[in-house]
């Protein structure tokens, strides 16, 4: 067990640009299940690899535990990974492949074993332990990648996008398993995902990357109640928050020529802007007979929610808004509706640099 | 395949021209097995038998008796040099080869160019530096001299690098994530999943050295340290136009060749369209 710590720490490609991960400011607690979560080409992976040794730090520092392993072999840092697309060695069965570590650490055969039934005992595996990579379904690699990782015993658990090989209904079901997993085990675990369900889901904390450069690290419900800039508000939630360029003064924001109330502390961050960036998220609206009128373009029903698409006209011209409403009598594609904003359920952000306001 | 899309026209005429082709690669082979099995006059008579009226293995026991050409003593021998190359050549070329596809080394691409640089020597430019080197060494007249010039395969080199890049690196990072040495990356995990690669290369060495005739000729110089190519053509000025016999010899050349490419198809097929040098 250990936590880890990225300090200052940047990778760059050679002849890149830009460096991939931009001076990085981490640190994955002892035990916890911490996601790294980012459109692709945010550079998530990187920071993983960069953990794993995989890629070299081009500055900074990464510490697991009070140890320095920045210039350290992969071998040496004492760190399992699970790839993307599982990394079985193909020529070994299940049960050489999860063993393979232990040999070459030189564990003795009957250790080994022991070890080896274990995890799958953990994973339910053991009647697969003879077959080969190719005799097994998706979900039975994806476990035997786990078990890989966890007859180790590692400090450090990575895993890179584990479940996106992966149908619907068993990724949903993986999901849980690989949280109860490491909460029995208690191994501190950096986990890679571009998808932001999975990272609210599984994540005691989620990390928000966008090119190279981190947003926002907190519990998903802090991400998703405060978020810190137009980034994380519109990559967090689905569908995404409306984020509307609207103008701002004294009393609040103007919205559809509806007057929006806004808190005093943002208020006051706002002092001397003429607009901002207004973030409502689609739940956050309510039907107002002296509301704002939204022209229903689209209407997407999924059951229990329906969801309204409709183009606001701004200054700036028509921007597309989302609205969430009550799934057993939607209005028709077509039709109008008067929309409100919920008392305080609204976000501001700078409209140039995008930081939250108050 | 019903047989009225097999009578298409378009398909009929592809078919007769695979049928054509096969048979212009056939038919030496064919013409040799036949006149290995035809008496000696038949085997000269002005109006030529694709079928011997009256086959015969006169032809096998002459060229297996022969006093003055042990062809038994060459297949061995050919046999030999023709294995340790095979196995030399994937020893040398499978490191060197790894070494420059995924080894951080200064100047390597310098390095890969060199040696595939040589690849566009004639190789007979190799013949007279070649023999002094062998002459220097005392090996004239030994297998030796047959199997080691070729052992380091610039071509081997070429053709495993183009395979062990074709494999995916997760698994090489995996293993080093397992705590591998780069030697054990290597010798535990590339290695066994190349095995097609590397036949095929043992394989395509074997035949090269199999069928070399020139170098053998130079080098060995006692008949019975002759390998089978060479061995055969020195039967051609002894015994003037024996044609049976030396088909007869031909044919026990070609059954190894044959028995290999059915064993290895197999792999010969995924280790080329693997290294992407199909075609």
């Amino acid at each position: 067990m250990a936590n880890v710590t990225f300090r200052q720490a940047s990778c760059t490609y050679p002849g890149a640009p830009r460096p991939t991960v931009n001076q990085l400011d981490l640190e994955v607690r002892d035990g916890e299940l911490l996601v790294l979560v980012g459109p692709s080409g945010s550079g998530k992976s990187t920071v993983l690899r960069m953990l794993a040794g995989l890629e070299p730090l081009s500055s900074g520092e990464l510490r697991v535990g009070d140890l320095d392993v920045s210039a350290r072999d992969p071998g040496e840092r004492d760190i399992a990974m699970v790839f993307q697309n599982y990394a079985l060695y193909p020529h070994m069965t299940v049960g050489e492949n999860m063993g393979f570590a232990l040999k070459l650490a030189g564990v003795s055969r009957e250790e080994r074993a022991t070890r080896v039934r274990e995890a799958a005992q953990m994973l339910g595996l053991e009647a697969l332990l003879e077959r080969k990579p190719k005799a097994l379904s998706g979900g039975q690699r994806q476990r035997v990648a786990m078990g890989r990782a966890i007859v180790r015993k590692p400090r450090v658990f990575l895993m890179d996008e584990p479940l996106s090989n992966l149908d619907a209904k068993l990724r949903v079901q993986t999901r849980g398993e690989i949280s109860s997993l490491q909460a029995r085990l208690g191994t501190t675990t950096l986990y890679v995902t571009h998808d932001q369900v999975e990272a609210m889901t599984m994540g005691h904390r989620v990390a928000v990357l966008a090119a190279g450069v981190l947003q926002q690290c907190d519990s998903p419900r802090v991400l998703y109640a405060r978020p810190a800039n137009a980034f994380v508000a519109g990559f967090i939630g689905s569908p995404a928050m409306n984020l509307l360029k609207v103008p701002v003064g004294p009393a609040g924001a103007m919205l559809g020529g509806v007057r929006v109330p806004l808190a005093p502390s943002t208020l006051e961050a706002a002092q001397g802007l003429t607009e901002l960036t207004l973030g409502v998220r689609p739940e956050s609206f309510e039907l107002a007979a002296d509301g704002f009128r939204l022209d229903i373009d689209s209407v997407e029903e999924l059951g229990a929610d329906a969801f309204l698409y409709g183009q606001l006209m701004l200054q700036e011209g028509p921007a597309p808004l989302v609205v969430r409403v009550d799934g057993r009598a939607p209005p028709a594609a077509g039709s109008a509706v008067n929309l409100r904003v919920r008392q305080g359920e609204v976000h501001a952000f700078h409209p140039v640099t995008g930081l939250r306001l108050g | 395949m019903t047989h009225a899309s097999l009578l298409r026209p378009r398909r009929l005429v592809t078919y007769v021209a695979l049928l054509l082709l096969t048979f212009a690669y056939l038919a030496p082979l064919l013409w040799m097995l036949s006149t290995s099995l035809k008496s000696d006059a038949e085997a000269v008579s002005s109006t030529p038998h694709w079928l011997p009226a009256s086959p015969t293995l006169q032809g096998y026991t002459s060229v297996l008796s022969a006093e003055d050409a042990p062809v038994l003593r060459w297949f061995l021998n050919s046999l030999l040099a023709a294995s340790l190359q095979a196995l030399l050549v994937v020893a040398t070329a499978a490191p060197a080869a790894y070494a420059l596809a995924r080894l951080e080394l200064p100047g390597r691409k310098v390095l890969l160019a060199v040696v595939m640089s040589t690849l566009f020597l004639p190789p007979v430019t190799f013949l007279a530096p070649s023999f002094l080197l062998i002459g220097w060494l005392g090996w004239l007249d030994t297998l030796w001299a047959v199997a080691i010039p070729g052992a380091a395969s610039a071509f081997g080199v070429f053709f495993l690098h183009q395979f062990f890049r074709s494999l995916p690196r997760e698994l090489e990072e995996a293993a080093a994530l397992d705590r591998a040495s780069p030697l054990q990356v290597f010798w535990h995990v590339v290695l066994p999943l190349s095995k097609p690669a590397l036949a095929t290369l043992a394989l395509l060495s074997f035949l090269t050295n199999w069928n070399d005739f020139l170098w053998p000729l130079y080098v060995l110089l006692s008949a019975d340290r002759l390998t089978l190519p060479a061995g055969l053509s020195q039967m051609q000025s002894s015994y003037t136009i024996h044609y049976p016999a030396i088909m007869a010899g031909a044919v026990l050349a070609s059954v190894p060749v044959l028995v290999l490419f059915l064993f290895a198809q197999r792999h010969v097929i995924e280790g080329v369209s693997r290294t992407g040098l199909k075609g």
